[in-house]
């Protein structure tokens, strides 16, 4: 039977590709798309710009009134900074997460994709790695475009260990972004809006652009669910007090905690919804 | 139904059949209103969209499956494809249970549906390249093999790098059929692939589906309501009405069934169906495959 093959559409059959190899498959095709919506990207890239100087002057604007002690205006513009920074970040990976099913939705393949010989947690794992990187360039471009506007002292700065806590938060920001996917499998009509829904949940409690404390209690509570508020809260300690990694032992245990628990929790969540979308028949609903 | 093809024992079912669906059965709950007096009530409502559907399919052989809308013949394709688990039945794509092992057989299977899907901005090579380094396959191979493909399909080597949102249906479904065709599949699920199609663009489809199957020995599930299609490529036919196969054979075996009260010359493959399955094949039956 083999003989024959490979005369007008066949290959031979070939050796179990790496996992690494199927994983690249996500990366180059997200890659493809993001060249493709180029547009898009520029226009995310200009409302992440705005949104951070819009949010940075604020602390300016206190300095300049005397609602801010001038000896602390350099601390809060770099809290508002880091803040939007960070959130630009986190919701350019959950965003990017959540189109694993929206996307496909949208275009069709979510079949095609699916019934690919590749795990999902290869797939899953594909994704995640692109959504990392996607990130990190759109937030170094926020970043370059929005210092020039502010004189701000970072010579105290650690950036080797803000550069950790968002390496190692960023474990368990793809366990919360795997999350957020399987809203569009479980709900195709609510899906893509429920995901902005634990966007806005995070963003609330997480302390961005404010400290956790002032949250009443139970939101303080929420807080301390949340990965985000200790990725900004050890990235803030770096940046702004210059605290090295041995200072930073605690944040950094309890985000590798959270990455341990959540990726392995929402990759076993994501199964289960895929059974049940399988067994109901929404994997191709579209609404 | 009964098959044609015997199964001995599991070892040799391995090497003749590609694909022994047994008992395959699929049903729906939905939600309906019911009007009880004042204010209407929501009840579950269930359906039953693919019946103890139970058929074999030989290496190289192409089995056709005919059916009117809402037949059941998408449902039983997407459970072929692992994309829907199936209330009872077992599925065996070279002897391996697609239900319980789907990874492993993956791999064997491709699928083109009538919907010619993929990601519209990117061109038809980002897209080949996409879905052949899923299978495994390295960037230069899936490139060439592409090219041959696409260029025996007539379709022009200048849009292959073009974004697939400016091809015609027509040049997108042929890009479909490369896409299943480059992973080298020992099973195609073909479900209406020349549906919507002009006719050059189908002879093109049929020519290359025919060629690959004398070549490659590729099985092929074939399912159209394209009555003539089904004649001129498929070896056998079943016919599929409410889920359920009313009928299977070769087309001369069905002919046979309408004919000795008829005579053969005066039966088309239209009124076989008609008479054997009691419907017309363009009569809609209900939705086959929501959830």
């Amino acid at each position: 039977m083999t003989t024959a093959r490979g005369t007008v559409g066949l290959v031979p059959r070939r050796a179990k590709p790496r996992r690494v190899a199927l994983g690249w498959a996500f990366v180059e095709r997200q890659t493809n798309l993001w060249k493709r919506y180029w547009a898009w990207e520029l226009v995310w890239l200009v409302y992440g710009v705005v949104n951070t100087l819009a949010i940075t002057f604020i602390a300016k604007e206190a300095g300049r009134t005397g609602l801010a002690d001038p000896a602390h205006v350099r601390d809060l513009t770099l809290f508002l900074l880091i803040g939007t920074l960070a959130w630009a970040y986190l919701s350019a990976i959950l965003d990017d997460m959540s189109l694993v099913i929206m996307w496909e939705r949208w275009e069709g393949t979510i079949e095609h994709t699916f019934m690919t010989p590749v795990s999902r947690v290869v797939h899953l794992l594909g994704m995640s790695v692109f959504a990392v990187l996607h990130a990190t360039i759109r937030t170094a471009l926020i970043l370059a475009c929005s210092l020039p506007f502010f004189r701000i002292n970072l010579e105290h700065a650690d950036w080797p260990t803000a550069a950790l806590v968002v390496v190692v938060g960023s474990v368990s920001l793809v366990g919360l972004g795997i999350c957020t996917a399987i809203l569009p499998m479980l709900y195709p009509e609510r899906g893509e809006q429920m995901s902005f829904m634990v966007q806005a949940l995070v963003l609330l409690v997480s302390g961005v652009y404010y400290g956790i404390d002032i949250l009443p209690g139970w939101l303080q509570a929420a807080a301390h669910l949340s990965p985000a508020t200790y990725l900004l809260r050890g990235v803030r300690a770096a940046v702004i007090d210059g605290s090295s990694v041995a200072h930073q032992l605690r944040t950094l245990a309890i985000l590798v905690v959270f990455g341990v628990v959540m990726v392995p929790a929402s990759l076993a969540l994501f199964a289960a919804a895929e059974r049940w979308a399988k067994k109901t028949g929404r994997l191709k609903r579209l609404g | 139904m009964g098959s044609s093809l015997a199964a001995p024992d599991r070892g040799a079912v391995e090497q003749t059949v590609a694909l022994d669906v047994r008992g395959v059965t699929k049903r729906f709950k939905r939600r309906a209103w019911r009007a009880p007096g004042r204010g209407r009530v929501p009840v579950r409502r269930q359906h039953t969209a693919v019946d103890d559907v139970s058929f074999r399919v030989g290496a190289g052989e192409i089995f056709g499956i005919i059916g009117s809308n809402g037949s059941g013949k998408s449902t039983l394709v997407r459970v072929l494809s692992t994309l829907l688990i199936p209330d009872a039945g077992e599925v065996l794509v070279f002897g391996r249970d697609a239900l319980h092992e789907p990874l492993s057989v993956r791999p064997l299977l491709n699928r083109v549906s009538a919907d010619p899907s993929f990601f519209r901005a990117m061109s038809p090579m980002e897209n080949l390249l996409f879905f052949g380094r899923t299978y495994g396959l390295p960037g230069p191979e899936v490139r060439a093999r592409s090219d041959r493909i696409l260029r025996r399909l007539g379709l022009e080597p200048a849009k292959v790098d073009e974004p697939m949102l400016r091809m015609s249906r027509g040049q997108q479904q042929k890009v479909a059929i490369a896409r299943a065709f480059l992973t080298s599949p020992r099973l195609m699920l073909l479900d209406e692939p020349t549906t919507g199609l002009d006719p050059r663009s189908r002879r093109d489809v049929q020519a290359f589906l025919t060629e690959v199957r004398e070549r490659d020995d590729v099985a092929i599930l074939l399912t159209t309501h394209d009555m003539e299609e089904a004649e001129l490529l498929c070896d056998r036919i079943a016919f599929l009405a409410g889920g359920r196969i009313v009928a299977e054979g070769t087309p001369t075996e069905l002919r046979r069934q309408v004919a000795a009260r008829r005579g053969v010359a005066e039966v088309d493959m239209e009124s076989v169906f008609m008479e054997l399955t009691g419907r017309e094949i363009e009569e809609d039956e209900e939705s086959d495959d929501d959830g």
